[in-house]
């Protein structure tokens, strides 16, 4: 049967060329570049680049995350800054452990508890020095608090803006929680100063590509992942959730486990992508929290366009590639850039950088058509699928 | 409804165990004494408005039941109480002989055999013609089973078979958002007969259709009465007069007349509801 859906026609033998295009750059062509060219060579990728390039790779990670929830879910998580901290924290903690003594005061201990005057590690700690049960708590701590908190939402029928507005509390108010010196995280310093992982030195270009490397082969795991479900009829059913959910529930279908489930793997990405993050920035702290974080999570997505995988990922790039250059540029206008170019997607992309790219192009192929008098232009199936739905929510006439 | 009805409910409760009790609330329709759904004395409030005020009505297995009554009778508000979506106050619902309707969640009672059509036809905007049936299709409603769901070959037949029914065999890839409104409403009704439901509740089906599309929905209902329970809420009463059997007048939140069509027109107390205002 011939597929009309925006997924299949952006997954279609293009799509996997593309993705094929993305591991050979990531696997094979950033390491020789970074690696085995030699530095002055005009294809040599400085070790800042890799880190810069890392860094996005884990952002795109969380905005996949992401546009599995809202996307496709249509549950808008002003969160999703706290799932990426706590899987950076659980982390953390092991990286803060493989320090050993060689902290500023030359005891087996992190500093921020020295300093506190700590004689043993608090209960939390217990199992901070095996890395298999810090990454394990990377992926049990962000998946069951959103596994609870999803429950109790979800099962009181918390929708739209109210369950955005919960969210953004609670990391707020874990944000506060992981300021006090006595939480255990290091306060507002949180951890700093990494030495090792795996008794490594994590500050070795070596080091750098292989967390470099995992990020890209996480992110693409995570594409893959989310085109899976979004296709199956799995996902069929979290859209038809998100553009009718009575109708769901009078199919025979409970919305709350499948938007619970769906919450609750997005979380677990999001704390996979933190604990990757975590070691190539070599920093955590509550900041990471902070309300203003999670919506620039949001953005990433919303510039991409929602509900096209793929464009969230292009999103995340774009934005951070933007940043980049505006906080050394012109630091203090940033945040303004931020907030226009919010605005300015929404009131005029509404389906993100995806979403325009297929308009321009359905426009170009409806051209020469449209010379024959009379036959109605074919709308290129994206700006149709977005017409339906706009139709259908009674939001105002697409472009 | 007739009082030896309630008598013989409550004989079935005291002797059919712990389901009739209520502690059991999935289980089979049990059709044994004819009665699909049986309200009785249902009252509904919302901040101090009686939307039903001790509603009572029982509907036999097959029946074409229609429901009238002017505006804020308390149709839909019967509706919700029946799919779960509102509590009663007080009163009794029960489907069939033993499940207790009040006790049951939306997507409980819907699979256990209760489709409805909502008065503004609800569809998948974004999923296609296709898509909207296949969801509907009776089947394991479970997180882990429609992760690897497949469509089988006589699942498409079914989904076929039901395209030509409602004529969208052409629009089967096309995006429910883009139909026309009948064809909307047409293919809400196609999503619930997929689900192969024992009681239909048909909110408003031919509102905004075209003569000519009111008219194969009539068709199509007196098709699908005896396979099928229907219940009809509709104001259109060209419509009602072709598919009436037998006719639910209901006025500020009860039930005051109940017969054939020509005779409740006749009733004075019917004559006055609608006339008098």
């Amino acid at each position: 049967m011939h597929d009309t859906t925006l997924l299949g026609r952006l997954y279609g033998p293009k799509g996997w060329t593309g993705f094929g295009i993305a591991a050979l750059a990531l696997f094979v062509l950033f390491p020789l570049a970074n690696l085995v060219v030699p530095e002055g060579s005009a294809f040599h990728v400085s070790d800042y680049t890799v880190t810069l390039i890392g860094k996005m790779l884990c952002y795109a990670m969380v905005a996949v995350a992401l546009d599995l929830v809202w996307g496709f879910g249509g549950i808008l998580s002003l969160g999703h800054g706290l799932f990426f901290a706590l899987g950076g924290y659980a982390l953390g903690m092991y990286l803060m452990r493989q320090i050993g003594a060689d902290g500023q005061y030359k005891v087996d201990m992190p500093d921020f508890m020295v300093f506190l005057d700590w004689k043993e590690f608090p209960w939390h700690w217990v199992l901070s020095n095996s890395f298999i049960a810090q990454a394990l708590l990377v992926v049990l701590v962000p998946g069951l608090l959103a596994f609870v908190f999803g429950y109790f939402a979800f099962r009181s029928r918390i929708k739209g803006v109210y369950f955005s507005i919960i969210t953004q509390a609670l990391t707020y108010a874990a944000m506060l929680l992981f300021f006090r010196n006595e939480t255990g995280f290091g306060g507002n310093n949180g951890f700093t100063d990494f030495k090792r992982i795996f008794g490594i030195p994590i500050a070795t270009p070596e080091t750098r590509m292989a967390l470099f490397v995992a990020s890209g082969a996480a992110l693409l795991g995570s594409i893959l992942l989310v085109r899976w479900l979004v296709t199956s009829r799995y996902g069929h059913v979290l859209t038809a959730i998100r553009d009718a959910e009575s109708r769901v529930m009078f199919c025979g279908y409970d919305p709350l486990w499948y938007k619970l489930f769906a919450w609750t793997l997005s979380a677990v990405l999001a704390g996979i992508a933190g604990a990757l993050y975590v070691p190539q920035v070599g920093i955590i702290n509550p900041s990471e929290m902070s309300p203003a974080n999670s919506i620039e999570m949001v953005i990433w997505v919303a510039v991409g366009g929602r509900g096209t995988i793929v464009g969230p990922v292009l999103g995340a790039f774009l934005v951070n590639g933007a940043k980049s250059v505006f906080t050394v540029w012109l630091p203090e206008y940033w945040l303004y850039v931020l907030g226009l170019l919010f605005v300015l997607v929404t009131l005029f992309m509404p389906e993100g950088v995806v979403g325009l790219a297929k308009r321009l192009r359905g426009r170009a192929r409806a051209k020469p058509k449209a010379a024959a008098p009379g036959a109605p232009a074919p709308a290129s199936p994206t700006t149709e699928r977005a017409a339906a739905v706009s139709a259908e929510r009674g939001v105002g006439k697409p472009a | 409804m007739t009082p030896s009805v309630a008598t013989s409910r409550t004989g079935d409760l005291a002797d059919s165990g712990p389901a009739a009790l209520g502690h059991v609330v999935t289980g089979e329709l049990d059709l044994s004494h004819r009665i699909i759904l049986y309200l009785d004395d249902i009252s509904v409030s919302f901040d101090g408005f009686k939307a039903l005020n001790k509603l009572s009505l029982s509907i036999d297995a097959g029946e074409l039941r229609c429901v009238i009554g002017p505006n804020g009778a308390g149709k839909t508000t019967m509706m919700d109480v029946v799919t779960g979506k509102t509590r009663p106050d007080s009163g009794k619902a029960f489907f069939g002989q033993t499940l207790d309707l009040t006790r049951m969640s939306e997507s409980g009672i819907a699979n256990a055999g209760i489709g409805r059509k909502f008065q503004k036809p609800t569809i998948f905007a974004d999923h296609t013609v296709f898509e909207n049936l296949e969801l509907a299709m009776k089947g394991d409603r479970r997180v882990r089973r429609t992760l690897f769901a497949k469509l089988a070959g006589d699942e498409r037949d079914r989904i076929d078979d039901m395209l030509r029914m409602i004529r969208l065999q052409d629009r089967a890839d096309r995006l429910a958002g883009l139909l026309s409104h009948g064809e909307k409403q047409w293919l809400e009704i196609a999503v619930l007969l997929m689900q192969q439901p024992k009681l239909l509740l048909l909110d408003e089906p031919v509102a905004g259709m075209t003569d000519d599309e009111t008219e194969r929905t009539a068709e199509l209902f007196l098709e699908l009465a005896g396979k099928h329970t229907l219940v009809v809420v509709e104001h259109d009463m060209a419509f009602i007069a072709k598919i009436a059997r037998k006719v639910t007048v209901l006025d500020e939140g009860h039930v005051i007349a109940e017969g054939p069509l020509d005779e409740v027109q006749q009733d004075p107390k019917v004559i006055e509801v609608y006339l008098g205002r």
